[in-house]
């Protein structure tokens, strides 16, 4: 059992994040906490990507000096793909709450269920 | 209701995942594409990064996607928060002393930091996305801590054009020179110096430009118009 927790302690972590804002997405109505629940689920993906193309004992894949052992070097596709998937990120995050801001001045409310029972 | 099926969605998600998880060992190597990527980039791109090489040269098609969806985005923030009236000044009160002089002292600083990040994106960790980030960083700086400073918009458009004109000019000049899309078609130079690995600094430069300025405009929309 411990042995299986220090394997997968990444996986985990990272699909505990993934969980806790998927839960928070569906069940919350404070639009503001819906987006901060968007924000942990991209996080916790980011962090699943990164840890799938861990090596044990593995180093950055940077040839900073000649003759560098490239033996123990990380994958480099998972983190190619999350350094442009963070920026992303915070671009989307961003939008929704620029549109979390238009809402509240529209409906006076960030209350999704309230804003359901609202007509225009 | 609702929360009790939520939790159960949640735990037939949860047991998906972990049954696919089980099957995948951490910290074992994974991918042949990898290991190629690492054994033969600094070779065949001439960037010793290899992150670098692999975000620019290998799939610079797919960079250039990703900074398209960036520049939706911003456009998207732009078209919902500005609305063309003239808002009436919020009251403010003035930085004091300390503030002020601390974020002139701070902004070259930081902007010479983000412009090193992302000129030395191929030799060092870092690039244009980590480098553009720090130079919005800079000018949130200036936004919040010195208040009656604004940036020109027009300026800032002017960057982030310049970015993404430069990206996809030089990929056409590849398709020009060699046949396809992003070819390198200068010369690689000597690994570790600055001036090596051909097109992929001068992207990686566009890049940096480009993104430090979107993330500035999203910064300026947000302030302003809000």
């Amino acid at each position: 059992m411990m042995s299986f927790l220090a394997d997968y302690i990444y996986y985990i972590g990272a699909f505990g994040l993934i969980l806790i804002g998927l839960y928070i997405i569906l069940v919350k109505h404070n639009l503001i906490k819906v987006i901060v629940g968007l924000g942990i689920l991209d996080t916790g993906v980011n962090l699943f990507l990164i840890s799938v193309g861990y090596i044990t004992k593995g180093t950055a894949p940077i040839f900073s000096k000649p003759g560098i052992d490239s033996e123990h070097m990380i994958d480099p596709v998972p983190q190619a793909l999350v350094l442009t998937a963070i920026v992303i990120g915070v671009a989307v995050l961003a939008l929704a709450l620029s549109l979390a801001i238009r809402l509240y001045q529209h409906y006076g409310t960030l209350n999704l269920r309230k804003i359901r029972e609202q007509r225009w | 209701m609702r929360r009790i099926v939520s939790i159960l969605l949640l735990i037939i998600v949860a047991l998906g995942i972990s049954l696919s998880l089980a099957k995948i060992p951490f910290g074992a190597p994974k991918t042949k594409v990898g290991k190629h990527y690492i054994n033969e980039g600094v070779k065949e791109t001439g960037a010793t990064n290899i992150v670098t090489s692999v975000v620019v040269s290998y799939r610079g098609f797919d960079t250039l996607g990703e900074v398209t969806v960036l520049f939706i985005a911003a456009i998207g923030i732009g078209a919902v928060l500005s609305t063309g009236r003239k808002k009436a000044m919020r009251e403010t009160t003035p930085a004091s002393l300390v503030l002020y002089t601390g974020c002139r002292l701070l902004f070259p600083l930081i902007l010479i930091f983000g412009t090193y990040i992302f000129i030395h994106g191929h030799l060092t960790p870092g690039g244009g996305f980590q480098g553009g980030a720090i130079i919005a960083s800079g000018f949130l700086l200036i936004y919040l801590g010195c208040q009656e400073r604004r940036i020109s918009r027009v300026a800032s458009n002017m960057a982030e054009s310049l970015g993404g004109l430069t990206f996809v000019v030089i990929g056409l000049l590849g398709l020009a020179f060699g046949g396809y899309f992003l070819l390198n078609f200068l010369p690689k130079g000597i690994a570790n110096a600055l001036f090596s690995a051909g097109i992929i600094p001068i992207i990686y430069i566009a890049i940096g430009f480009k993104v430090g300025s979107e993330l500035t405009s999203i910064i300026d929309n947000l302030i302003e118009e809000s």
